[in-house]
């Protein structure tokens, strides 16, 4: 009787929950070459929680591709105070700047967690704060922290606090997973057997819209990440695809065939009031919002091949962007507005590329050969893609001037249509 | 006392082993691809209905006994159509094929029937939804012409996301580049 029992509760054992199995990680194949070099030494206390805030900073930076953690083993007395830094030190192992910091417990569950970065290069303090925080609060205090080291010193706002999206599949199961940026606290939105594509961040972060075949065909729902409820906005006669959400979260673009082929229709973020963009000769898909909440870009083969156009929201002023090759699709703007990311097929790659629309210049980023979905984070400067190494499906981040390379998986699951989550407000 | 303390840990770990709740809600969706009724064969599976395997309803004339649809001999248990790459154009292989779907159609006006286009797997998912629409409405434009009515078939796309061969080679992509015939109650 001992031994099943025991083979069960290691079975058990082994079994880690759906979430854990698609958990991310993220490691950094490519830098910028001028990384800058940084010392982050251990904050003062933080051994004494089960999670130190200085670890969090560092992975942030580095695994940015624009920062390079320098070492600082052997220092000592180890600085926690601006005024404590011996800048020429740090200056000696190559350091521009030093991060140093913190945690203190202050009794009833608070600690306090403070910071300051240093101008190793020409001393001075560049910036310092200080939090009191509870302790599930660790991870988020430890990526405002990035954040601000990030802005400080590239001068581009930072986006370690967002979050991400993906979907995740394992078997003939079909995940839709939130986590942090850097992978952590992967919690699943919805789970089925059927398959899941097109998760899509409302502007305030508080929905995702997706696409599920779970009704044998496409349906569009958006569900709200507080509560789990979920409406099916669009399940008309045919396919439902393809929704992106207008930058006031009011409006959702999607692709209906309920009319006969695959059209541009606008809708209501609760499904009402539906009505069709323009009516075309070829398929319109992959609709998505300019910053200016007034003109979408799209993907249309009304040419003979999949290109990609530009219209007004009134349907007004077709404009067809790009020229090259005979598969141009997935159209993303740049928060900015001053360009787009898109995918292309070059032969038989499909490759992530970024166009700037003052010159229509269009410079490839990745290499492919099948990559897919790219998604832009917030500040315009990584792009989140899939593509598929060695038959299983994976994430990688480049670049908006491709020389940062993320190669990002899951241990036990294909993961495919990322989606970069907004900035907190 | 040890084997109780054994089978709790087990069970607390089961539990704390569970994956978030999902939403299940069901949803309404706008459903009119089982309106009619099409004859039930006792080989169908999924149909269920357990009528009996000779039923007439509907039949051509001078056709074999038994259900029409699910006779192997008979083109319309025939239910696939495979496209070239980057097409959607019907090849003459499959005219004769649409063609007795359509004409079956046209004569049973209570049938029902679903066209599911798919691609293979490159390139954009939602592009490729709207690939595979097209290679369903494709077929289902020379079954109307036949006098199939626009109500009796409805055209849905899976893209790329539902492959029959899950391999990454050019019969693998051929296999999975296609249109899947299904009839209400299969």
């Amino acid at each position: 009787m001992r031994s099943p029992l025991r083979r069960l509760v290691l079975l058990a054992a082994l079994a880690l929950p759906l979430a854990a199995r698609a958990q991310l990680t993220i490691e950094i194949v490519g830098g910028a070459g001028t990384a800058i070099p940084i010392a982050i030494v251990g904050f003062e206390g933080e051994s004494a929680f089960p999670l130190g805030v200085s670890g969090i900073v560092a992975a942030d930076l580095e695994r940015s591709g624009l920062f390079r953690a320098v070492d600082t083993s052997g220092i000592a007395p180890r600085p926690s105070r601006a005024e404590d830094v011996r800048v020429d030190v740090f200056r000696g192992r190559g350091a521009d700047a030093v991060v140093v910091g913190s945690m203190q417990p202050l009794g009833e569950g608070r600690v306090d967690v403070r910071y300051a970065l240093v101008d190793a290069v020409r001393g001075g303090t560049l910036s310092s704060m200080r939090y009191v925080v509870a302790p599930n609060q660790f991870r988020a205090t430890a990526h405002k922290i990035a954040d601000e080291i990030y802005e400080k010193l590239t001068g581009d706002v930072g986006v370690f606090s967002t979050r991400i999206a993906y979907i995740a599949k394992q078997g003939t199961r079909y995940q839709l997973i939130v986590a942090d940026a850097d992978g952590a606290d992967p919690q699943t939105i919805v789970s089925t057997d059927e398959p899941l594509l097109s998760p899509r961040w409302s502007p305030d972060g508080t929905r995702l819209a997706y696409v599920s075949l779970e009704q044998r065909k496409p349906v569009v729902y958006v569900q709200n990440l507080a509560t789990g409820a979920r409406t099916p906005i669009a399940a008309f006669r045919g396919s439902n695809s393809a929704p992106a959400w207008s930058p006031d979260g009011r409006t959702l673009a999607v692709t209906l065939t309920r009319d006969g082929g695959s059209q541009l229709f606008l809708m209501n973020a609760d499904g009402t009031g539906v009505r069709r963009i323009m009516t075309s000769p070829g398929a319109d898909t992959e609709a998505w919002f300019m910053p200016d909440g007034r003109t979408l870009l799209f993907t249309s083969d009304r040419g003979g091949s999949p290109q990609i156009y530009r219209v007004g929201v009134d349907g007004g002023g077709v404009e067809r962007l790009t020229f090259d090759g005979s598969y141009n699709v997935t159209p993303r703007a740049l928060p900015d507005g001053k360009g787009m990311v898109f995918v292309g097929r070059d032969g038989n790659r499909f490759q992530v590329a970024i166009m700037d629309f003052a010159t229509r210049q269009v410079q490839i980023l990745t290499n492919g050969p099948l990559d897919e979905s790219p998604s832009v984070a917030p500040n315009g400067k990584l792009i989140l893609y899939a593509n598929e190494a060695n038959g299983r499906g994976i994430l990688n981040a480049v670049s908006a001037d491709g020389r940062v390379k993320q190669r990002i998986v899951a241990p036990a699951a294909d993961v495919r249509e990322p989606a970069w989550g907004p900035l907190p407000r | 006392m040890n084997r109780l303390f054994v089978a709790a840990a087990f069970v607390a770990l089961l539990a704390g082993c569970q994956s978030q709740p999902t939403t299940q809600t069901a949803a309404p969706v706008e459903d009119r691809t089982a309106a009619g009724t099409t004859p039930g064969g006792a080989s169908t599976a999924g149909a269920g209905t357990g009528s009996v395997a000779g039923s007439q309803q509907g039949t051509r004339p001078g056709s074999t006994s038994g259900n029409p649809l699910r006779d192997p001999s008979s083109v319309l248990s025939k239910r696939v159509v495979y496209f070239d790459f980057d097409s959607f154009t019907v090849r003459d292989e499959f005219r004769p094929l649409i063609e007795a779907h359509g004409r079956y159609l046209a004569q049973n006006r209570n049938a029902r029937m679903t066209i599911q286009g798919n691609t293979d797997e490159r390139g954009s998912r939602e592009y490729n939804i709207a690939l595979g629409q097209k290679r369903a409405d494709a077929v289902k434009r020379m079954m109307t012409l036949l006098g199939a009515q626009d109500s009796q078939i409805e055209t849905v796309s899976f893209g790329k996301e539902k492959p029959k061969n899950a391999g990454h080679d050019e019969a693998s992509w051929a296999e999975n580049r296609r249109d899947d015939i299904l009839y209400a109650g299969e």
